[in-house]
């Protein structure tokens, strides 16, 4: 067992982890964090998306003791400072982006992820660049139009009737 | 215009909010103190005798607190099949044992011989590892024509492979030959429809938690469906009274049919729970996943289309091999019967229609039902031999189909396949269609596309499906096990706000939003005080769950029920309260009123009233506001819909992909529309990913080949386009008081002909002769066929 120290959502946390142990499996079951999911073992759903060191990163992909020293932010940092849902969630809510929810964590950290670099992105570069997550619910049809939104696109145009 | 609030209005989720900041409550999230976990030893061969199971080592790893093999649970029951079907001679379908660890043989890959339970997940998936299993490989069962024809059986007992072989209806099978026979015109088709794998993206779960003290058990786990899993586990499996197991299944990560069943892992954890007397866990691995759910679909079938000389339909004929895996899952003899024959009139007059239909065990996983489950392999086989046929006759495929269809004058209206649709207007969905894939503007497009050097196609279908499976009356006679009824309580609190107590399962549909809109309209509250309750056993009534896009038609309907018992009990208070007879009291937006006078208490002031009855007659009225009420419906909901798809092709590598896709539904009334848009955007997903890419394969050893995320094509967001959904048709059901229709599965019923009749039709469209390519349309497939 080796120790391991980092940052989540802006707090110091540390814990003893075995080294095979997952980063996924650090903030699910050492931090309780239990909004990163687990969807594959392939690192090919994005269920389980966090981002590190300012990164979009699969946790599940990478080992606790690899995080040592980083910035891991999680679904549960997502939210603004009074609680309520960021421009975000909050656009994923309005525009049903999301059905059974297991997959919404991974697809709001994705999000996140993109509209950091591209500030206005086209349906086409949302689609592309949600290549790493999986949803089996929504068709993505929302959840490309909540991204939009949450840019603040225009998604009129986008509406199914 | 649109509402702001209840039925019709697209209210937002409430729902949404735990899921957005990563505070729902999952399976996995759940956490029991002294937990232990449980890991599966798995076979890897499809088919063998197990000779030894040595355990001796993994007993002495590290953590390890108990072995379990199939010898600890000889003396239980079996998983059983919900539906007996019988064969066309009268005889039963075969039923052999599905024991909760395989004993004796092991029948597919991924069938859990041995289970080890430790401290941590690593200890026992390590010891796991170190049960040494000698199991003699036989030859596998996979093909199922050989499975028919061989003498190698999955089961030896029954010695043959054929669990059923169905006729329907089997009184219409001459008059269906002899039509086919003086046709003018038959178009055959021989078709397959691929195996799909569910994969709703949480895996499963169970955890069970066993309390010596009361006896008692609490089986958190992953279900559609909570009160059947705790039937079957107690009237079949372990025998746990029921009143002594609690089954709770909280959030719930998607099912899509494959969490309606009963699985062994959960039988297993509730008696390793016993016996350790401390908490067992287990999450399945993806891999495990693709292993050991139920999949879906899996048929080969040949189709015959009889037309007369004007092209009328005269009969549709059918001879399908419907694959069941290696044991029957809870639902797997009625998804290719029941829900596949009695569809195969799909929307059309047509006099003649007999269906066959043999299930075949193969050492593959359980086959079940998957969104759709029945109905979107009837719908696939019409829809493309009806492509077929106007080819053929060289008819434009829109017109052949409108000129066959169920006029909307002819409602309620018997089918040669023995349903009786009660409403439809088919014609005026198929305008609606029209009006959306701007069939006048695919010429230019075409042209477009061809100048960047692809083919571009244009593909239609029409569906029915029908929803709701009843009423028990009925379904008992065709072989169901279990009503179909559900139920519902609304507790109204003393303060006045509510609690619906459901027998539906949300697990993605949001009923926790849609349900308050129905309260709230017929009791004129406000839906933020009203609160749905679902997915354990011991605070709901005993309802059947959700599947077969029954929650609303089925459930809703209870609920509608049980508010109509609220009201009256709630005019009985009132008129007391009023020095009235509660037949002079009308209650209207959550005011009762005294008829003819300006007497008026509020609902909430009778709510108080029930549950503080001072000057109350109690001889007369008992304290309390809370009913409860079970719904049978007296028919299914009939949804139908048409769509619409353009693809392109590209000709030098084969690939397709869709460019338009226009869907236009009749779901009857419509509670919340946005719910019900996204009910459609998901299951064409999934229909265009069964049409285009999805498939799961075995080889002929019995190997999963297609086990992973890195061999099964899911469809990702690049795969597909935005779509254009319409459900401004709408025939209201008279059949619920509702007027709804299930909306959750139409996408993935519909979707697959459409896109494969757009891709045939942009392959002809460069000459290329060809009439049919079986799904998953890959590029390797669409280029092989353009290249023979």
């Amino acid at each position: 067992m080796s120790n391991v120290t980092m940052t989540v959502n802006g707090k110091t946390v540390s814990g003893s982890v075995e080294g095979r142990t997952l980063l996924v499996e650090f903030i699910r079951n050492d931090l309780h964090l239990t909004g990163t999911h687990v969807g594959c073992d392939t690192s090919q759903c994005g269920a389980c998306a966090v981002h590190v060191d300012g990164k979009l990163a699969k946790a599940c992909t990478m080992f606790a003791l690899e995080a040592n020293g980083s910035e891991v932010s999680t679904i549960e940092g997502q939210a603004n400072e009074d609680g309520s849902l960021n421009v975000i969630q909050q656009a994923f809510k309005d525009h049903h982006g999301l059905q059974c929810g297991f997959c919404t964590p991974g697809m709001v950290m994705a999000a996140a992820d993109l509209l950091k670099t591209n500030s206005k992105p086209t349906e086409l570069e949302i689609r592309e660049h949600l290549e790493g997550n999986i949803c089996r619910c929504t068709g993505y049809h929302n959840i490309v139009k909540a991204i939009l939104a949450a840019s603040g696109q225009d998604v009129s145009n986008i509406a199914a009737e | 215009m649109p509402k702001d609030s209840g039925i019709g209005a697209a209210t937002r989720r409430r729902e949404d909010a735990r899921f957005l900041l990563g505070s729902g409550r999952y399976s996995d999230d759940i956490v029991l103190l002294n937990q232990t976990y449980a890991v599966f030893a798995r076979s890897e061969v499809a088919n063998g005798i197990i000779k030894t199971i040595n355990t001796s080592e993994a007993e002495k790893m590290p953590g390890v607190i108990a072995v379990f093999t199939g010898d600890d649970f000889v003396d239980v029951g079996g998983n059983p099949a919900g539906w007996l079907i019988n064969s066309r001679d009268g005889e039963p379908m075969k039923e052999p044992k599905r024991p909760v660890l395989a004993h004796g043989k092991v029948r597919h890959v991924g069938d859990a011989y041995a289970a080890v339970i430790a401290e941590t997940e690593q200890q026992a998936r390590d010891a796991a590892e170190k049960i040494n299993a000698d199991i003699m490989e036989l030859p596998a069962i996979i093909d199922m024509t050989s499975a028919l024809s061989g003498s190698n059986y999955v089961h030896d007992e029954i010695e043959t492979n054929q669990c059923f072989d169905w006729g329907w209806i089997e009184d219409n099978r001459e008059a269906t030959d002899n039509a086919i026979k003086n046709a003018h015109h038959v178009t055959t088709l021989e078709l397959t429809n691929n195996r799909l794998v569910p994969n709703a993206m949480e895996p499963r779960c169970s955890i069970a938690d066993y309390n010596a003290a009361n006896d008692d058990y609490t089986l958190y786990t992953t279900s559609q469906n909570p009160h059947l899993t705790r039937l079957l586990i107690s009237a079949f499996v372990l025998g746990i009274p029921e009143n002594k197991l609690t089954v709770v299944s909280p959030d719930v990560g998607g099912g899509f049919g494959s969490k309606i069943y009963h699985y062994g892992e959960e039988a297993l954890v509730l008696a390793a729970a016993k016996r350790i007397k401390r908490p067992v866990r287990w999450t399945a691995s993806r891999s495990e996943s693709f292993m050991t759910d139920a999949h879906g679909r899996d048929h080969v079938t040949k189709i015959e289309l009889a037309l007369d000389k004007d092209n009328n339909f005269l009969a549709f004929r059918t001879e399908t091999m419907a694959n069941v895996g290696a044991y029957l899952s809870n639902f797997s003899t009625v998804t290719p019967t029941i829900l596949h024959g009695t569809l195969m009139a799909g929307n059309y007059s047509v006099p003649n229609i007999y269906v066959n239909v043999k299930a075949v065990f193969t050492n593959t996983a359980p086959v079940d039902a998957y969104r759709g489950a029945g109905r979107p392999e009837a719908t696939y086989s019409l829809e493309r031999v009806i492509d077929k046929a106007a080819l053929e006759l060289n008819l434009d495929p829109i017109a052949l189909r409108r000129q066959n269809f169920i006029k909307s004058d002819q409602f309620p209206y018997v089918t040669a396949a023995g349903l009786n649709y009660d409403v439809g207007d088919y014609d005026a969905i198929m305008d609606r269609l029209e009006h959306h894939a701007d069939i006048k503007g695919f010429a230019e497009r075409k042209k477009i596309s061809e100048k960047q050097g692809k083919l571009r196609g244009f593909g239609v279908n029409s569906y029915i499906e029908a929803c709701g499976i009843a009423p028990s009356n009925l379904i008992g006679t065709l072989g169901a096990r279990v009503g179909l009824y559900d139920a519902a309580t609304i507790r109204v609190n003393a303060t006045g706000n509510i609690s619906v107590m459901v027998g539906a399962h949300s697990h993605g549909q949001g009923h926790e939003t849609a349900f308050p809109q129905i309260v709230a309209d017929m009791l004129g509250v406000d839906p933020n005080n009203v609160e749905i309750v679902h997915g354990d056993t011991s605070k709901i009534p005993f309802g059947m769950g959700t599947y077969g896009s029954r929650s609303l038609a089925v459930c809703g309907s209870a609920i509608v029920r049980g508010i109509e018992k609220i009201i009256a009990k709630g005019k009985k208070i009132a008129a007391h309260m009023m020095e009235s007879t509660e037949d002079n009291v009308d209650f209207e937006d959550g005011v009762f009123s005294v008829r003819g006078t300006n007497k008026t208490v509020s609902f909430g002031d009778v709510a108080l009233k029930a549950y503080i009855p001072h000057n109350f007659p109690i001889e007369d009225i008992e304290p309390g506001l809370e009913e409860t009420a079970f719904y049978d419906p007296q028919n299914f909901t009939y949804p139908a819909g048409a769509y619409a798809c353009e693809v392109e092709v590209d000709p030098n590598t084969g690939k397709v992909s869709i460019e338009r896709f226009a869907a236009a539904d009749d779901f009857g009334n419509i509670i919340n529309p946005m719910i019900v848009e996204g009910q459609v955007h998901g299951g064409l997903a999934q229909g265009i990913g069964q049409a285009l890419l999805e498939g799961c394969v075995y080889n002929d050893d019995g190997q999963l080949i297609s086990g992973s995320y890195m061999d099964y094509t899911m469809p990702r967001a690049a795969d597909l386009p935005s779509f254009v959904v319409d459900h401004t048709v709408q025939t209201p059901s008279t059949d619920n008081p509702l007027g709804v229709k299930g909306c959750g599965e139409a996408g993935a019923i519909g979707s697959p002909p459409t896109v494969v009749n757009a891709v045939i039709n942009a392959l002809r469209s460069a000459g290329h002769d060809i009439t049919h390519i079986d799904m998953p349309l890959t590029p390797a497939r669409v280029w092989a066929a353009m290249n023979n």
